[in-house]
């Protein structure tokens, strides 16, 4: 196929699952702040740390997207 | 044009500071002490005034470099180079972390630290033992892992800060092209949030990944 069609694939098929994940993260965490509300700070920075690795997957499959457009 | 920012701004922060603080240093010391209470809940007492420094000038750099992207002139100022065997019409000024050059040398100097303060910290012969472990043959393929896993992190730190700036880039340049009047300033907005989102998540995964090095049991 061609490489504009092939790159936009790459971007949604790759950030599918970041997406997923950083929902997760992201529930679990208001979860835990709920049950805990004075440890705030502590959960916001070992949630930001999670979601910082599940973007970088996204941040990956945005890499090989741009390189197909434009190489 | 972030360098010049930092070095005008330390060198007016050591020369003028004086005992009932002005606004500037009022500032500049919340900011310091803030950092350095954060770091310390991270790590213990012994380690953070080595690493504080690191971190704190990591985060300011990254952050000055990402939004130094979003200035008016930035990107949009061209002129004419010699570039790829022809003439090209490019950019005067870039952001300064939208060039993969320069995420991958910080991020092969954050590992680089990591490793010594490794070192210094549980000693040569520890550090060794975490790579190269000839005990069994699943501690051995552990080892070469662990080293993979380094050389994956380094790439990680590069792309991670290499693709959202450029990726804000692009899309604020497809915005600027589309609809120019009123529609980027969401964009814009958000690319201010990203860009100090990405400096205090690489200077968070370095002071974590020291944490985590430095206590190998």
């Amino acid at each position: 196929m061609e490489p504009q069609v092939m790159s936009g694939l790459t971007m949604a098929i790759g950030g599918l699952g970041p997406a997923i994940a950083i929902g997760l993260i992201v529930s679990k965490a208001m979860e835990a702040i709920g049950r805990n509300p004075e440890a705030v700070s502590k959960i916001q920075t070992n949630m930001i740390l999670g979601v910082a690795f599940a973007e970088a997957i996204a941040i990956y499959s945005l890499v090989v997207a741009l390189i197909l457009k434009f190489v | 044009m972030a360098m010049a920012l930092i070095l005008v701004v330390g060198l007016i922060i050591k020369f003028r500071s004086q005992i009932v603080p002005l606004p500037l240093q009022n500032l500049v010391e919340t900011f310091v002490e803030n950092g350095y209470q954060f770091i310390e809940s991270i790590l213990d007492d012994r380690l953070t005034p080595k690493v504080f420094p690191i971190a704190i000038s990591l985060f300011i750099f990254i952050a000055l470099g990402n939004l130094g992207g979003l200035l008016p002139g930035v990107g949009s100022i061209m002129i004419d180079t010699l570039s790829h065997g022809g003439q090209k019409e490019l950019p005067l000024f870039r952001a300064l972390t939208a060039d993969l050059n320069l995420t991958f040398a910080l991020a092969i100097i954050a590992i680089a630290v990591n490793q010594y303060f490794t070192i210094k910290l549980i000693g040569w012969k520890k550090y060794l033992h975490k790579y190269f472990n000839f005990s069994s043959p699943i501690n051995f393929f552990v080892g070469v892992l662990e080293i993979i896993s380094e050389l994956s992190k380094i790439l990680s730190f590069s792309f991670r800060l290499f693709g959202n700036i450029f990726a804000g880039e692009v899309l604020l340049t497809v915005m600027y092209y589309l609809i120019p009047l009123g529609v980027p300033i969401p964009f814009l907005i958000m690319e201010i949030f990203v860009g100090l989102i990405q400096a205090f998540v690489f200077a968070l995964l370095f002071v974590v990944f020291i944490k985590v090095a430095t206590t190998e049991e």
